[in-house]
């Protein structure tokens, strides 16, 4: 990818995370996202994928932890002591984990909230509340709902749209399979290809699904306690035979001994 | 028949005067899931203000009213600066223990800034008995009453407007569903906290206000928030509405119980009927009347 697109929207590098000033989470974690990309954040639990999210947003803070080494560039400005809210006004949203729609808002409140560090007036967020319920028909039929009533699709999709509201360049979308039937995440993931490409918006991608994500990503990287192991092409990770082996369960000559796991040479990538 | 209504009438007023002081509870709980102990406080401490200013600069009322609206806003921003910002994610319980503390600091800062001498204050309210209910019913309403009534009516009016339509009531609402996804969406919990206890704050000063004129600003004012307990079970700890019904209801049930019942059991049935009231309620309806449905995914 890197040798394709000439802009780079994100690029995170070498960061460390702590949390409650001891627990090292992140242990020096570089990625890059390029303009328009999908990149896909791959990982078992406790990998260290939603922390890198939050990094990125900066919702560590309310959560106790702290970037303490390395940096962040977005749209080539560091943005490590930015606020969260800083940042959706230029342009980053993270879609958190679990979906955390306003539970006693209707959908429509939720989606309008999304618009909050907007000051175009409202006819512009009118506009785009429109399509959003394009993008999300779903959406537009339970708009009056309250959202904590809605199914759990319901609740990723007005999650997304919420996000969509803030006229996001980028948007940190961290596990959207969560809890859904595979349908629904295939739908999901439709609709975020469908944004990629016809809005632009570049997508970061935390998830544990890993078949899904790499069909859908242009370029993945791997995690593991909490630093990068494997990077490469959404193609390449997918042929790769310990890709195949440990994240998508489907192994090269049958059966597989755990005696043979810790012969699995990571590519330490984060000594260069 | 007519002692009937003027007791149904008292207790009405009376309530319409709880009601005030549970609105400032209900903004800030449902805002930010804080349950406020120090409201009670910030009445006495916006009365204690607005009748300190008076007294000691002489200056006209409706200035001595805007002063101590800023010095309301201050504490607000205060509040959210040197406690809040703080406690971000904590349990909403180690909030709660945080506006215990503020409770007292604030006592502390009114006593000190203004003395602990009982202050009257005057600023040409209506007052006495209605002449007009007392000649055309043969019925005696206190004027002040009536009048704070009508203040609550129109502050209960603006605020319904203010969360359900503006963009501004609306993040207040994101950010008592959910603080996290407040903060992910670009909602600054800074400022909207500083919103919520400026707008408390004012309501204190209103509630406060007309308790002092009514019966003089003293530290006791500060004990009416124990009254705003029952009114909030009843009504609901997340509704405005609710905080009116809730009041009207506590505040005519227990004239009405010390009359009729009140003899019954040797008397003094007042002071404990909406404690009694709440409990019942906490068992068939614990979210109150108008409260918000406790929504739970299975």
């Amino acid at each position: 990818m890197s040798e394709t697109s000439a802009s780079t929207i994100l690029s995170v590098n070498n960061i460390e995370v702590i949390y409650n000033h001891v627990i090292l989470v992140l242990k020096g974690v570089s990625l890059t996202v390029p303009e328009g990309g999908i990149v896909a954040l791959l990982g078992a639990n406790g990998a260290g994928k939603t922390t890198t999210l939050k990094a990125v947003s900066n919702l560590l803070g309310a959560e106790r932890g702290d970037v303490t080494k390395g940096s962040i560039v977005f749209k080539g400005e560091e943005v490590q002591s930015l606020s969260p809210n800083d940042l959706v006004k230029r342009g980053c949203i993270q879609v958190m984990e679990g979906r955390h729609c306003f539970g006693h808002l209707s959908i429509e409140e939720n989606l309008l909230t999304g618009a909050f560090t907007r000051r175009d007036g409202a006819a512009a967020i009118r506009e785009d509340l429109e399509k959003v319920y394009a993008y999300f028909p779903r959406l537009r039929e339970r708009r009056s709902s309250q959202a904590g009533y809605t199914s759990g699709g319901e609740q990723q999709m007005c999650a997304i749209g919420r996000a969509l509201m803030s006229k996001p360049n980028m948007i940190l979308l961290d596990e959207p399979s969560m809890g859904l039937a595979p349908q629904l995440v295939e739908e999901i993931f439709e609709i975020v290809k469908e944004l990629n490409q016809k809005e632009g918006v570049s997508f970061l991608l935390a998830e544990q699904n890993t078949n899904v994500a790499l069909r859908y990503a242009t370029y993945g990287y791997i995690l593991e306690s909490g630093r990068i192991v494997l990077d490469g092409d959404a193609k390449a990770l997918r042929e790769n035979e310990d890709v195949k082996e440990f994240y998508l369960g489907v192994g090269g000559e049958g059966r597989k001994s755990f005696r043979n796991v810790k012969h699995y040479k990571r590519r330490k990538r984060w000594l260069a | 028949m007519s002692f009937l209504v003027e007791t149904i009438l008292s207790g009405l007023m009376a309530g319409v005067m709880y009601s005030l002081v549970a609105l400032g509870f209900v903004l800030i709980f449902k805002a930010s899931g804080i349950f406020n102990f120090a409201q009670g406080v910030m009445c006495l401490f916006a009365a204690l203000t607005f009748a300190g200013i008076i007294e000691k600069t002489s200056l006209p009322w409706p200035i001595a009213f805007m002063l101590t609206v800023g010095v309301m806003v201050a504490v607000a921003w205060a509040v959210e600066r040197f406690v809040l910002r703080h406690l971000v994610n904590q349990e909403p319980i180690i909030l709660f223990m945080a506006t215990i503390g503020l409770a007292y600091v604030l006592e502390g800062i009114g006593d000190i800034v203004w003395g602990s001498d009982v202050k009257v204050l005057d600023i040409g309210l209506p007052s006495g008995a209605s002449d007009f209910m007392l000649d055309q019913f043969n019925i005696y309403i206190e004027k002040l009453e009536v009048f704070a009534a009508l203040i609550a009516a129109v502050l209960v009016g603006f605020l319904a407007i203010f969360f359900q339509k503006t963009r501004i009531g609306r993040a207040l609402r994101a950010v008592a569903d959910d603080h996290q996804a407040a903060l992910s969406v670009g909602i600054s919990l800074q400022t909207i906290w500083v919103i919520v206890w400026s707008v408390a704050g004012f309501v204190a000063l209103v509630a406060g206000t007309l308790w002092g004129t009514k019966s003089g600003v003293q530290f006791s004012l500060s004990l009416i928030a124990l009254k705003a307990l029952p009114v909030l079970i009843l009504g609901g700890f997340t509704s405005i509405p609710g905080a009116i019904v809730g009041g009207l209801i506590i505040g005519v049930g227990e004239k009405l119980a010390e009359i009729y019942v009140g003899p019954m059991v040797g008397g003094a049935i007042e002071n404990w009927f909406a404690y009694m009231l709440a409990l019942a309620f906490l068992l068939v309806r614990p979210q109150g009347l108008f409260g918000e449905r406790i929504i739970e995914r299975v």
